[in-house]
């Protein structure tokens, strides 16, 4: 039983490797030829380190990279601490109804949520036609940096509105293992105030669950193109964004430092979360020191519901601006200070053919595709290690969320001229097979721990009587797991609909899908138009997580003990 | 109109070139063109689309827009296939191109041609040496390029707000002081931000001549001195103070739209006209120009020179020379942008076409648009934009 096992991991590893890590590397091999300077096509043929001095010396080049340590390490904590006070606040006592209303958030793409979030807070935006004239005496709007501030506070919130639900999601998911109950009873019992059981004693055992997945956010804040380009400061931009600027520049001779750059970047990442481990280290020793203190305060708790209130402020602003791309994509004209449109239209709408029927079917075919090839993958993986009876070791673990924790920039423009040598670019199976490097990852996040959580016995059971590892996998196994499955090819759908520069660069511009479609025309900036992509956009995975929910109770509906589910 | 063009076509069949272009034809037939276009502008995307419509019943060429953020996009897939070694069969059949991207390409010898000059319609061009559509940028084109609309840059404005829009570039800075950040333009590394200062340059450069021959240090200094004091003077007064700037026209656009600003600009004089047909801005909404001219160009369409689909490209370049096709871009409710073929050169019944357009009364006449002044070198744009991030990205 072991050596089968061992096969069938033997295989996953090597798809894994054949199909993702190799090409990452090939991919950082071309970027890193034209860093150090040879790039034949441009007629760039000697090795040097001009393009890192071009780099240095870039207008912009330091604030860029501060921005980007501000915007990214900034927004991971805040996300950490927010998602980890609200979690204390709601545990148990309104958990069902917030991961409801978590979903359209989670759905939503960062880039339909970006621009919603631009117009809400944007001093002509809605908040301010909500208050104007009569609150603010504004007939028209003040010059106020609302959004594009030069500290990165838009794109700051932005990022939080995205993080703390995935990171709620996540701790969910990782309290699940852990006896919550019975510890936060103990604690009360031994004088300590709600909050403070939560910070000595629930979280420490969190923390190690949910690393991974917040060292996954940590490296997606610091390398976010689409969101910091609406939200972000533009003059200079972060430096994620400053690199795509320079790669896309009328003078081509910049694509040697763009190059440097997104080299670069994978080392900011690297360094980011290097300090990050060394500050665990520290907040480990003061926080035993802090334990062994043994204060039972109850200070925590204004603190929980400061960390409650402003979740709820962001969620709110999340929703808002969801629901102001659904009202705009029903306007005809809306200026300044109406809260409402003065007039109505179903232009946008009305005229799919000119693009949005195509791309919502490319979406679809892609995303589909996409999930359910990332599901086979990781049953097959997740099935193997059950075979082999051991967990997962540390390469392994490494492998397979490394897209994620590598930033996209880095490799990507490699990897087009890789798939380009091979014949593969510009068409739906060299998209499929991009979007994969992020969609597969996320489908192992979610279905993991549902799947070492599953209840053994049934499955001694089935072997007692007979059954074949196989047969056990298929009979047992996957039916008890049809609502984390459900949920993974949700989370995986969604991510595939989200792609941005995947789509971009493997498809050669010419698979449109929602979310390229909806960057292009945000450059554009009819909100109508965008409006009508985003609602599509978000629309999309949100019907998917809403099938996750409503297929496995339909299938289970004379089965009462699964549909909780293996949750 | 297809009369029209039928009879156009049988004037000079039976010339050599003419027999070549039949050759084109049929080598076209069939093929399915990518064109990599600027995806922002939903008026040029739908005119794309009537575009394949018409060239897939007359020609049998189909046209699939490739919607790009930003044209340097498509410059780098044909640098990434280069790189790859794929020298033929390339992803990227023709290119909405001008300016310092088209040096670029031809500098590197990443364009096919010359074709432009050979294409049927283009007898309705003047080619001279020194007009419009042989030159861009002040780079010779040498049928690397062929021509398809007309660019002029122009400001919008709400005629409701302001009631004396400025007279020039210097009275943008009159209008700042008794206005402080109504003012911005377009971020510099976008073509419409670094076209802003190019119009400025234009104005205060002591020496207009030598923004026509290559950028050097020396030349550099002399013709930005006034533009940096100008230049100095505004950015605080501008909004945001002049720290952050919009992403493109379109997003100032919509700020101007927002009231957040009391200013737009564009590179289409029908610009107003038609945003408001869309809904886009109010029905106040009008353009002007500097009163001495303000800078035109042409917008180009190019093919790589490993482009899949060569033949069916040069088939949609020439069918967007067609005088009923030029006609049609005119049309203020399809695109409004000024035709690019010498009037003198077409016959009473082509010239009919023009004449008998829509009007709007937030199009301009032809006469207020004034002169039309020259790009400078491109070098100078590529100089102009390195030197305002050293100044002012900080």
């Amino acid at each position: 039983m072991k050596a089968d096992g061992r096969a069938l991991r033997g295989v996953v590893a090597l798809a894994l490797l054949g199909g993702f890590v190799l090409p990452i590397i090939a991919g950082f091999a071309q970027t890193a030829r034209a860093a150090f300077g040879v790039l034949p096509a441009i007629s760039a043929v000697d090795w040097s380190l001009d393009a890192w001095r071009a780099l240095l010396d870039l207008p912009g080049f330091g604030t860029n990279l501060r921005l980007t340590l501000v915007t990214g390490v900034g927004s991971t904590v805040l996300a950490l601490v927010l998602a980890a006070g609200f979690v204390a606040l709601v545990y148990g006592r309104w958990a069902g109804l917030m991961g409801r209303a978590l979903i359209p958030l989670l759905a939503a793409p960062h880039a339909a949520l970006a621009i919603g979030l631009a117009f809400l807070l944007t001093p002509s935006g809605w908040i301010a036609r909500m208050l104007s004239p009569g609150v603010t005496g504004w007939d028209r709007p003040p010059d106020l940096a609302t959004v594009n501030d030069g500290w990165g506070v838009a794109l700051i919130i932005g990022l939080l509105i995205k993080e703390v639900p995935f990171l709620l999601l996540i701790m969910g998911s990782a309290l699940g293992q852990l006896p919550v109950r019975g510890q936060l009873a103990a604690g009360r019992a031994l004088g300590y105030g709600r909050g403070m059981v939560w910070a000595k004693v629930i979280l420490p055992q969190v923390y190690p669950l949910i690393r991974l997945p917040i060292f996954i956010v940590l490296a997606f804040s610091l390398s976010v193109v689409d969101l910091a380009i609406i939200l972000g400061p533009s003059n200079p931009p972060t430096f994620s964004v400053a690199i795509v600027r320079w790669f896309s520049a009328p003078d081509i001779a910049l694509i040697l430092p763009a190059s440097a750059a997104a080299l670069m970047q994978v080392g900011v990442v690297a360094g980011a979360i290097g300090l990050w481990i060394v500050a665990e280290g520290v907040a480990r020793r003061v926080g035993l020191w802090w334990l062994r203190r043994g204060g039972r305060g109850h200070s925590a708790g204004p603190g929980l519901w400061v960390a409650g209130g402003m979740v709820a402020v962001l969620f709110a602003l999340g929703i808002l601006a969801l629901l102001s791309l659904l009202v705009w994509s029903f306007a005809w004209r809306w200026s300044f200070p109406q809260a409402l449109p003065q007039s109505w239209s179903m232009r946008a709408w009305m005229t799919p053919g000119a693009g949005w029927g195509d791309a919502a079917r490319a979406t679809i075919v892609i995303g589909v595709a996409t999930m359910l090839a990332s599901l086979a993958l990781a049953i097959a993986w997740l099935e193997g290690e059950d075979r082999a009876r051991r967990g997962r070791a540390g390469w392994a673990q490494v492998m397979i969320y490394l897209p994620l924790l590598v930033p996209q920039i880095g490799f990507l423009y490699g990897l087009n001229v890789l798939f380009l040598q091979m014949g593969i670019s510009g068409g739906m199976l060299a998209v499929i097979w991009a979007q994969m490097l992020f969609v597969f990852p996320y489908v192992m996040i979610a279905l993991s721990d549902p799947w070492r959580a599953l209840d053994r016995q049934h499955l001694r059971a089935a072997a007692a009587l007979g059954a074949s590892p196989w047969r056990r996998l298929v009979a047992v196994k996957l039916p008890m797991l049809v609502r984390p499955l459900m949920v993974a090819g949700a989370v995986g759908f969604a991510v595939s609909v989200a792609q941005y520069l995947p789509t971009l660069f493997m498809g050669a511009g010419r698979v449109a899908t929602l979310t390229t479609e909806a960057v292009t025309l945000a450059s554009g900036s009819d909100r109508r138009i965008v409006g009508v992509y985003a609602v599509l956009q978000a629309g999309l995975p949100f019907l998917a997580y809403g099938a996750a929910l409503l297929v496995p109770a339909l299938v289970y509906r004379n089965r009462r003990g699964l549909q909780g589910g293996a949750r | 109109m297809r009369p029209l063009i039928i009879a156009a076509l049988s004037l000079g069949l039976g010339t050599p070139a003419l027999a070549d272009w039949q050759q084109t034809l049929d080598a076209a037939r069939g093929q399915t063109v990518y064109w990599n276009a600027w995806g922002g502008d939903a008026r040029t995307n739908a005119f794309i689309v009537w575009v394949g419509e018409q060239t897939e019943a007359k020609y049998g060429v189909k046209v699939e827009q490739v919607k790009l953020t930003d044209t340097a996009t498509a410059v780098t897939q044909v640098i990434s296939e280069k790189a790859a070694g794929k020298d033929s069969g390339g992803s990227v059949d023709m290119i909405w191109i001008n300016g310092p991207n088209f040096l670029s390409m031809k500098e590197q010898g990443l364009l096919h041609g010359p074709f432009a000059t050979d294409l049927p319609n283009a007898r309705y061009l003047d080619l001279g040496p020194d007009a419009a559509a042989s030159v861009d940028f002040t780079v010779p084109v040498e049928g690397y390029e062929s021509a398809w609309r007309l660019a002029r840059f122009v400001f919008t404005y709400d005629s409701a707000v302001v009631t004396e829009p400025p007279k020039d570039m210097a009275g943008f800075l009159d209008y700042a002081q008794a206005n402080p950040g109504r003012v911005t333009h377009p971020d510099v590394s976008n073509f419409m931000g670094s076209t802003f200062l190019k119009q400025a340059l234009v104005e205060f450069a002591p020496d207009k001549a030598a923004l026509q021959a290559p950028v050097t240090e020396e030349a550099f200094a002399q013709a930005t001195g006034f533009l940096w004091q100008w230049y100095d003077a505004l950015r605080p007064l501008m909004w945001r103070e002049g720290a952050t700037f919009p992403e493109n026209q379109s997003v100032q656009q919509q700020m101007l739209n927002d009231g957040e600003v009391d200013f737009g600009v564009s590179f289409d004089p029908a610009s107003a006209a038609g945003a408001i047909a869309e809904g886009l801005l109010p029905d106040t909404a009008r353009v002007f120009v500097p009163r001495d001219g303000s800078i035109g160009n042409i917008s180009f369409v190019a093919i790589p020179y490993n482009a899949a689909n060569r033949e069916g490209a040069e088939v949609v370049a020439n069918f967007l020379l067609e005088p009923a096709t030029q006609a049609h871009q005119q049309n203020i409710e399809v695109l409004g942008s000024f035709s690019v073929l010498d009037a003198t050169k077409l016959n009473a019944e082509e010239a009919a076409l023009f004449a008998n357009l829509p009007s709007s009364p937030a199009l301009p006449r032809l006469a207020d648009l004034g002169p039309t002044l020259l790009e400078p070198h491109a070098s100078w744009m590529t100089k102009l934009v390195e030197a305002w991030g050293e100044r002012y990205i900080k």
